[in-house]
């Protein structure tokens, strides 16, 4: 076969020649010029767009895109330690075959008859979220953690009508990112003012003080988050909230859901909306695109008319069964444009499918298990790092999964280590010298229930060397 | 007519399965050592932060965790399963199993976002490459992948309209954004989200298209931009869109172009000759990523160069041997996503491309193109089907008819015939956004993937209902009758009493399930 591709692609049946002629004379055309002439030539493009020669063959194209993928060094060869808002975990088999089934993979926006299945996975999502955070109303996820929080905290402002919003220093540089370009309309309308609260350089607890002195009637919400972006965990949240609710704002608390085993669900201290990542319920990194962000609330109508996001509900069907339904669809986009909450769209369905699975396979008891196992590991790599000369942990004792570790005492730079890590096939923690430059030569590790005991002493070992 | 059933499984709420003491998947153990010298886990935990009672989630074996999904798959008519051509904007086109493969490599899948850019060097070169390609295909200068989805795209663009004008002191003088009724909900909802005050032009009723005099009456020292999807949600193309653009220029605006319904201008027009400063792709639809339930997806964004500094960072740059990720961008609007975006979905867009090469892409236009216009002439024949804007005689992906005459005649309108045409085994058809003022609407999209039989039987479907309609209207107004589940009670769904977003929700207002104990 010549390389050209005349005009059939296994991809497009009617790219057979005679069948377009039958149709474009059966629609009233010689050829499809004479279709393509109503848009005017001023519009049109006079040449062959200039890409690449293409590889229809199947073969080709899997050697082709294959060999440019084999460049990537991944986490199954080297040794992982880079958390930060995408964590490596196990994705149970069962999850991947469930995630990948093409029903899944290629349906789209089918309502409950033709899509069932569908809509049920979500809406048990949506319960086992719910039990988790001990919460009746989870929405359908949006793009990630970042626009959860985002959504949250203009939900909250609709509701108070307040325009500022308070937010711990202690927070992903990305994710604040994300928030102030969904906040900061500038001198538009709408605009909600951004307030840093600090936090305590020893335990990285939020700064009551702090927080006490920028409260004010002005305030509409405060956000935390539980365990922090560098792992601490918030033991103060009934503090928070009772100085939060005292001020009549709301408490949002960001959390990440595959600590909820062990720490117990913002509801029981005082979070009224809670937001989080679903990427470490079973889904793979994928460079960053396995994220997705969750929205949950108390089942009050004053709530669920602020969501933006699609909320799947359970109803009746005529003859006594289950069907399924977007609750209040009226508030969307979809119904009333402009004058909708916000903005969704698509999102992330397919994550929120392999959540459900993965909720199902824990369990009770895989969920606290896996808190326990992920804990564990990671104090214990904590503790051995720490007793590293040149080598200090900070924050401790209370963290999960993600602790901050120091280099300053060493003389080396987080930059030199992770050279001397990668080196030796390791991926160092995410360094943070630039986003919290308080911390000097820090980076932030990440250990979870992949890490084996062999694996965190090969990390100890190198990062000995790394530092001499 | 093809004898169809979904399947029926009755499956339970999976918060009734299982039986205590049941698991799905046992944990890595931690080791004796480990164990040993660390405390106990309450010691690392703040004791007011410790979880007193185990989420209420079921306990479940794995066969049966994996029974239950397979079956609720099963229940899930995704495209790959039927023809799927009712739902217009959506582009529901084949996503070649090949790029799922390719997702599934740990040289994809078990990366890591943060990782060191020398051992990202092969998913950095796919969307460099994928960028120009791109770029070529718009005519725009460069492009961001980190909106997760086209509304995220649309309000990116928002923002990036937001600081051009503040960087200029424009703001807040400039707080308009204009639109257009028949363009998608999100060009008029995300620009609000970004501050925008927004106006809406209405289609001429013998055109379908805006007025253009509409426009200029609309500019004003006011005006920050327009944000207009063309051809619009009736797949008609706006022959004098240079003409909108050259507008809002001379008003001091900018323009975005949303190219949702691209799939028919591959090659043949792009927002480049038309004059645009920024647009975005749908890199799920016309660009083959599979749509997943709805997502994970990219509204990709690609502005000319004037406005490349506030494009989201990173940006992903070559020098000749080696790719780079550039942070240093200080009038960039920041991150829209959290890391790269759905790269999974320009990695099978960039693969989708390669597999196409340019005779191909433009073959996927043409045969949009035909598709549509095929399809038109066979529902244009059936009694109580009407094109909307006839005088329009050509559509490039998706066109808009109504169902009006045959509800005037037999009370059957187009909510009622796309719950039946499921009966026959094929997706239903999206109908069109709000405001209906096409009444009782529909709007399918015949991309490439569909053949001359599919759409031939597709459009016997809808005769078939049609006819139904008149004969026998309770049977399209219960229906569906071969699906999965019957009608459903849809006012529950809005009455706080009734509604129930989850299992523990549902408890508390109806008691106890009334569903019998079925048999695994």
């Amino acid at each position: 076969m010549t390389k050209k591709i005349e005009h059939t692609h296994p991809y497009i049946p009617n790219s057979v020649l005679e069948v377009r002629q039958e149709m474009l004379r059966d629609i009233g055309f010689e050829n499809i010029q004479e279709i393509l002439n109503t848009i005017p030539k001023k519009l049109r493009l006079n040449r062959s767009l200039n890409l690449p020669d293409p590889l229809p063959s199947e073969f080709d194209l899997k050697k082709h895109v294959s060999e440019i993928l084999s460049k990537n060094k991944s986490c199954t060869e080297y040794l992982n330690f880079l958390g930060a808002g995408c964590w490596q975990h196990h994705v149970p088999a069962v999850v991947d075959e469930i995630a990948h089934r093409s029903e899944f993979v290629t349906a789209y926006a089918g309502n409950t008859y033709s899509d069932l299945g569908k809509w049920q996975t979500f809406f048990e999502f949506q319960s086992m979220m719910g039990e988790l955070l001990e919460m009746d109303a989870v929405s359908l996820p949006t793009f990630d953690w970042g626009t959860a929080a985002s959504f949250a905290i203009r939900m909250a402002s609709r509701m108070n009508i307040k325009k500022e919003v308070l937010i711990p220093k202690i927070i992903s540089p990305g994710r604040l990112s994300i928030i102030k370009n969904f906040c900061n309309t500038g001198s538009l309308s709408g605009n909600i003012d951004i307030k840093l609260i600090d936090y305590d350089p020893e335990t990285g607890l939020i700064d009551l003080q702090d927080l006490e002195n920028k409260l004010s009637s002005n305030t509409s919400s405060v956000y935390i988050e539980n365990p922090s972006y560098l792992g601490t965990i918030e033991s103060q949240g009934d503090e928070i909230a009772r100085l939060t609710h005292n001020n009549g704002a709301e408490l949002i608390v960001g959390i990440d859901p595959i600590s909820l085993g062990l720490l117990t669900p913002p509801i029981n201290y005082g979070g009224d909306i809670v937001c989080g990542e679903i990427q470490p319920l079973g889904i793979h990194m994928n460079y960053g695109g396995g994220v997705g962000g969750f929205i949950a609330t108390r089942d009050e109508p004053r709530y669920i008319a602020e969501y933006p996001t699609h909320l799947v509900s359970i109803t009746d069907t005529i003859d006594g069964g289950f069907g399924f339904g977007y609750c209040t669809h009226d508030r969307t986009l979809y119904a009333v444009r402009e004058e909708g909450k916000d903005f969704t769209g698509t999102t992330v369905g397919l994550w929120t499918i392999a959540a459900a699975v993965y909720m199902a396979l824990l369990g009770p008891n895989g969920i606290k298990e896996i808190g326990h196992t992920i804990i564990k590991r990671s104090h214990y790599a904590e503790k051995i790092l720490s007793e590293i000369n040149g080598i200090e942990t900070l924050f401790s004792p209370y963290f999960f999964k993600e602790f901050v570790v120091n280099f300053d005492s060493s003389g080396k730079t987080v930059n030199d280590v992770n050279k001397f890590l990668l080196d030796h096939k390791i991926f160092g923690g995410k360094e943070i010298v630039k986003d919290f430059p308080e911390l000097g030569q820090s980076s932030l590790y990440c250990v979870t229930e992949i890490h084996n005991q062999e694996d965190i002493t090969r990390l100890a070992e190198t990062l000995n060397q790394a530092i001499k | 007519m093809r004898k169809y059933h979904a399947p029926v499984w009755n499956e339970p709420i999976i918060m009734e399965m299982g039986h205590k003491g049941e698991r799905g998947i046992a944990i890595p153990f931690i080791e004796e050592d480990i164990q040993k010298s660390t405390k106990d886990a309450k010691f690392y935990i703040p004791n007011k932060m410790i979880r007193k009672s185990p989420p209420n989630i079921p306990e479940i074996s794995q066969p049966h965790i994996l029974r239950h999904y397979l079956r609720l798959s099963q229940q899930t008519l995704g495209m790959a399963l039927n023809i799927d051509l009712g739902m217009g904007t959506c582009t529901m086109k084949h996503s070649p199993l090949i790029n799922e493969e390719l997702v599934k490599s740990p040289y994809f899948a078990e990366i890591h976002p943060l990782q060191d850019e020398n051992t990202t060097q092969g998913i950095l070169e796919i969307i460099y490459k994928f960028n120009r390609y791109i770029c070529e295909i718009s005519g725009m200068d460069e492009f961001t992948f980190q909106p997760g989805g086209g509304a995220l795209g649309i309000f990116t663009n928002a923002c990036l309209i937001r600081k051009y004008h503040e960087m200029n002191n424009d703001l807040p003088e400039r707080n308009e954004i204009i639109t257009t009724l028949f363009s998608h909900p999100a060009d008029a909802a995300c620009p609000a989200t970004a501050g925008f005050k927004i106006i809406t032009l209405y289609p001429n009723s013998e055109t379908g298209l805006p007025d253009i005099e509409a426009l200029k009456a609309a500019v004003s020292k006011h005006t920050a931009g327009l944000m207009i999807t063309n051809p619009e949600d009736t797949g008609i193309f706006n022959p004098m869109i240079d003409e909108f653009v050259k507008i809002i220029h001379e008003a001091g605006g900018l323009c975005a172009y949303d190219q949702a319904n691209s799939n028919a201008l591959f090659g043949i027009t792009r927002a480049k000759e038309a004059g645009f400063d920024m647009c975005h792709f749908n890199i799920h639809k016309a660009f083959s990523s599979p749509h997943g339930c709805m997502g994970p997806a990219c509204g990709a964004v690609g502005v000319r160069k004037e406005l490349t500094e506030f494009l989201p960072v990173p940006i992903v740059t070559f020098d000749g041997s080696k790719y780079h990720l550039d942070n240093d961008r200080p009038n960039s609007i920041g991150k829209m996503r959290e890391f790269m975006g759905n790269i999974e979905t320009i990695l099978r867009a960039y693969s989708w491309i390669m597999s196409m090469g340019p005779d191909g892409l433009r073959t996927v236009a043409e045969t949009s193109i035909i598709n549509i216009n095929y399809l038109i002439k066979k529902l244009t024949k059936i009694r109580g089907v009407t094109l909307a804007y006839p005088k329009q005689n050509i559509r490039l992906d998706q066109a808009r008819f109504s169902l009006k005459e045959l509800k005037d005649e037999t009370s059957v309108g187009t909510d009622d015939v796309a719950r039946r045409i499921v009966d026959f085994g094929v997706q239903e058809y999206f109908t069109s956004h709000h405001p209906w003022i096409v009444q009782e609407p529909f709007l399918p999209e015949p991309c490439e993937t569909y053949s001359k039989e599919d759409i031939d039987y597709w459009a016997e479907i809808i005769r078939y209902t049609c006819e139904e309609a008149r004969t026998n209207p309770e049977t399209v107004k219960t229906a569906p009758h071969n699906q999965t589940i019957k009608k459903i009670n849809t006012k529950a769904l809005n009455d706080p009493n009734q509604w129930a977003l989850t299992w523990r929700a549902y408890i508390k207002k109806k008691g106890k399930s009334k569903q019998e104990h079925l048999s695994p």
